[in-house]
């Protein structure tokens, strides 16, 4: 089996890995590079888990052939605290007890953040809508969708703009 | 199997690739081929790209467009000259797969997913195909399964008129859900009377369907609930709806009705 360099930037920082050809990004960001954010979940593009930003749009990093990252910047929920400061998305999610299990909650994040990135003010119907390919089975989607809206209000959008 | 990837510059040159190599599919957006990957499908060894930007443009060309295969579906919600597909772009996947999955990639998804090619089906869709060759959609859907290395360069449909363009997918799971049935339709009137429409299912057979029998009981009636009653009874005449985990063959017969009345009529 060949490999093929390939470079990109991953929550700001520089990266280099070999990847395998047929391999999916979700695999090299958790095997190669050693972020293990984004979360395994179904492989089938349905559960969203994986989700991270390719130039600040949701991607299913397991339905993304590695080697197409080349030269573009990615971001996981590895790169949103800051030190010991959580992402204002973070700390609203804690807030309102929007992580049981806590599996989803990486993908959760990064929807949120694409979508107040792009709306900084969303309504409700525009958080249920952005987090439509996110699969919960903990929280009943409710505590998510407050942690959201408390977000934004926060000014989580206008930060991370 | 290891997965071979290789990538051209141009369509023809990804066309000619998968014409030599039998185990060589197309790669899109992924949704469907790197799912198979992850799945371990046997069925293919090697996976073909393609950097065309043709692939990738949207046209007008006189009362139709050209939209390239590569066009995902949040690039159809960004454009002003497709506003007429933003409800049926919208009714695909969340916003990561909207990133991803494409208008080509579509016209070879299994049911339930396909909604978008339910649409391109009443739009009048010719499918341009990469070698130059153009088939109609639906011929192109009843060959698909024989022809898996495909490659689509662009989809031509006609620019409907305001109010003649409707479409209804129904899912239990809301706001997202998968196709319990999808319905588009294409109801131009004249003088009040309905006049050549075209109806078309997905998620009720093996691919994307038009239903003639609706098409026909329509003719030259007025939209109304009257009017459309001997449609509604032919709501699955001919078809087979299939029993899978989202419904059985007996539910969809029953709620199909129900389903096409809410996409002529609304509500």
């Amino acid at each position: 089996m060949s490999k093929k360099p390939v470079q990109f930037t991953l929550n700001g920082d520089s990266k280099a890995v070999f990847v395998e050809d047929g391999q999916n990004l979700l695999d090299v960001l958790r095997r190669g590079v050693g972020d293990l954010s984004p979360k395994y979940g179904c492989g089938q593009g349905t559960c969203g888990a994986c989700t991270v930003l390719i130039d600040g749009e949701p991607h299913l990093s397991c339905l993304t052939l590695a080697e197409t990252v080349e030269g573009r910047s990615l971001n996981s929920t590895g790169g949103l605290a800051q030190g010991a400061d959580l992402h204002p998305l973070q700390d609203a999610f804690m807030r309102h007890f929007a992580a049981q299990c806590g599996f989803c909650s990486s993908g959760m994040l990064m929807a949120a953040k694409a979508l107040l990135d792009r709306n900084p003010n969303p309504s409700r119907d525009e958080v249920v809508e952005a987090i439509s390919g996110n699969i919960c089975r903990c929280t009943g989607y409710e505590p998510i969708i407050e942690a959201i809206l408390d977000a934004a209000q926060s000014g989580a959008g206008r930060r991370s703009a | 199997m290891s997965i071979s990837v290789k990538t051209f510059a141009s369509s023809a040159e990804a066309a000619s690739a998968l014409s030599g190599d039998r185990t060589a599919r197309f790669m899109g957006g992924g949704t469907l081929i790197m799912r198979a990957v992850n799945e371990g499908d046997q069925s293919f060894s090697t996976v073909v790209l393609a950097n065309d930007p043709a692939l990738k443009q949207v046209q007008p060309q006189g009362d139709r467009l050209i939209i390239g295969a590569g066009v995902t579906m949040a690039q159809i919600l960004a454009s002003r000259d497709l506003d007429f597909l933003h409800p049926v772009a919208r009714a695909v996947g969340g916003p990561a797969i909207r990133n991803m999955a494409t208008i080509g990639g579509n016209l070879f998804a299994e049911p339930p997913y396909g909604d978008m090619t339910a649409a391109l089906l009443v739009l009048d869709c010719q499918v341009m195909l990469a070698g130059g060759q153009s088939a109609a959609l639906a011929d192109f859907l009843r060959d698909r399964a024989r022809e898996p290395r495909t490659l689509v360069a662009s989809v031509s449909i006609v620019r409907p008129q305001s109010g003649v363009f409707k479409f209804r997918k129904a899912s239990r799971v809301k706001p997202k859900g998968v196709s319990l049935m999808t319905v588009a339709a294409w109801v131009p009137q004249s003088g009040g009377r309905v006049s050549g429409a075209r109806i078309a299912y997905s998620s009720m057979g093996p691919t994307p369907m038009r239903v003639p029998a609706v098409e026909q009981a329509l003719e030259g009636v007025a939209l109304d609930e009257a009017g459309i009653a001997n449609a509604l009874a032919a709501a699955t005449s001919g078809i087979e709806p299939p029993t899978d985990a989202i419904a059985s063959s007996w539910y969809r017969r029953e709620v199909a009705p129900v389903h096409l009345k809410r996409t002529l009529l609304g509500g």
